[in-house]
């Protein structure tokens, strides 16, 4: 079980991450992976830049407790989380979460977990940037409910057949 | 105590961080920022709406009940918008 968080200014490439969790095994079946990006628009108005601010320290513990939960729900072979912080513009990466298993359904199931959780719970808040100024954006109620439904207690762990 | 402060309750009172000595009467975060807010127009406006500000003490989310007694930092922010 390998476990790589990283929190970093510079943008990071998805499929140098995965083959970095890979090289190697033979015993890895399934890697997911998703990659958030900056939009060029909020709320339909066109935007320059997201400037990300983060509570340094905080993040770090925050993202390594979700892992670890993760990683005790599900029987995952690898995690990578990446976040960025500081300014980022449209098109580019924001965060990465991949996540390897023997078999598909925990690599899926745990990816989805991080992200909902990276959402809510992971000190990171966004700024927006347009011809008009800055502006903070505001947290959204659905980002709270995709959340809420991992907090059922945790099922047993399986290997899908 | 040290204090934090992020995004726009940081914007609001012009300082990242700063150290305070709250008074003894002052046990919960909820207390804490009932008595920050009573500092000046300044702390008064950025915990206007004290129930939308999330709060941590020493790296970890806690509720407005939870103890200030032994915490070394505490952490005022609005929710989180990362991902």
């Amino acid at each position: 079980m390998s476990t790589i968080v990283r929190l970093q200014r510079e943008a990071f490439d998805a499929a140098t991450e995965t083959a970095k969790m890979t090289r190697g095994r033979t015993d890895i079946g399934a890697v997911v992976t998703f990659t958030g990006l900056c939009r060029a628009d909020e709320h339909g108005e066109p935007i320059a830049a997201l400037t990300l601010e983060y509570y340094a320290g905080m993040a770090e513990a925050e993202i390594a407790r979700h892992v670890e939960e993760a990683v005790s729900r599900w029987p995952l072979l690898g995690v990578t989380v990446v976040h960025r912080h500081g300014r980022i513009l449209p098109g580019e990466p924001i965060v990465l979460v991949a996540t390897a298993s023997s078999h598909r359904e925990a690599a899926f199931a745990a990816a989805m977990f991080l992200m909902d959780y990276l959402k809510t719970r992971a000190p990171f808040w966004k700024q927006v940037e347009t011809v008009e100024g800055t502006s903070w954006v505001e947290a959204r109620t659905a980002d709270d409910a995709a959340a809420q439904r991992w907090s059922e207690p945790p099922r047993r762990r399986q290997t899908a057949k | 105590m040290k204090l934090l402060y992020f995004a726009w309750v940081r914007e609001r009172l012009g300082k990242a961080e700063e150290r305070i000595d709250p008074p003894a009467g002052v046990a919960t975060v909820g207390e804490l920022m009932a008595w920050l807010a009573r500092r000046d127009e300044q702390y008064a406006f950025a915990f206007e709406n004290a129930k939308v500000i999330r709060a941590a003490i020493d790296h970890r989310h806690v509720r407005p009940d939870a103890a200030i007694k032994d915490a070394s930092e505490i952490a005022f922010f609005p929710p989180m918008t990362g991902g």
